[in-house]
């Protein structure tokens, strides 16, 4: 018996310095890499692969040690796996969606500036901001995004919100 | 032997969590502070869990469960009215 509890605190000792070891890099990619897209890449990691090490640690901890059956651990796991493309998948969308609006402070990524939406559609959000609304474009044709840009890159850029 | 493992996944996942401070202090827009929250969210769902094996209770994994949604939630919230101006439309 003792076999068996050395061999599950072996397995469950491993996947949590696997998991933490992953979540510290992926923060660490996120200090470090330049662009926010660049940023994306480092927490999605962290979230699959770092959490769902740490939450098999659980489940190998509680079953075979403390003989105990959860499936907390894996529910978590589920859900994070289904939600995390997706918060990700949002936060790309309001980067490209500031940068193809030409907001201030957004900074490009390596693949450049993307074109400014054709008429009053947008690929991030399928349809353009209301009036008044935060990202708007302050009427309905294209021509005044063309005037706001050049308006901003004349004068000094301004500070991100 | 878990006890050095977990000590380890504590300090990693604090020194993350300083890292995350950081990128949300320093920005430098608004989607930079909100993958920073959501990164924050998930390290503190880690350090929930970690809790848990440590005291050997099967009771903070709901914590951690709502915690998940919350922090999904938020964050979808967040870029939601970036995107539209509104979240519920």
């Amino acid at each position: 018996m003792s076999g068996a509890v050395s061999f599950a605190e072996i397995l469950a000792s491993a996947l949590i310095v696997v998991g933490g070891g992953f979540a510290l890099v992926g923060s660490w990619g996120l200090v470090r890499l330049p662009s926010l897209m660049e940023r994306l890449h480092g927490p999605t990691k962290a979230t699959t692969l770092g959490l769902g090490a740490m939450l098999v640690a659980s489940v190998v901890w509680f079953q075979l040690a403390l003989d105990t059956w959860t499936t907390h651990e894996l529910l978590i796991s589920v859900f994070l796996f289904v939600t995390a493309p997706i918060s990700a998948n949002m936060i790309a969308k309001v980067q490209l969606h500031r940068l193809r609006q030409r907001e201030p402070g957004a900074e490009p990524g390596p693949a450049g500036m993307p074109a400014p939406p054709p008429g009053r559609t947008d690929w991030a959000t399928h349809e353009a901001p209301h009036l008044g609304t935060p990202g708007d474009f302050e009427g309905d044709e294209p021509t005044e995004l063309v005037g706001k840009e050049k308006e901003v890159a004349g004068t000094e850029p301004l500070p991100c919100r | 032997m878990l006890e050095g493992a977990l000590a380890f996944g504590f300090a990693a996942l604090g020194l993350a969590l300083a890292l995350n401070l950081w990128r949300l202090l320093k920005g430098p827009c608004v989607a930079n502070r909100i993958l920073a929250l959501d990164t924050m969210v998930i390290n503190a769902i880690g350090l929930i869990v970690l809790a848990g094996i440590a005291g050997g209770s099967g009771t903070s994994f709901e914590a951690a469960l709502l915690l998940a949604t919350v922090g999904f939630v938020g964050t979808v919230a967040y870029a939601k009215f970036m995107l539209r101006g509104d979240i519920i439309e």
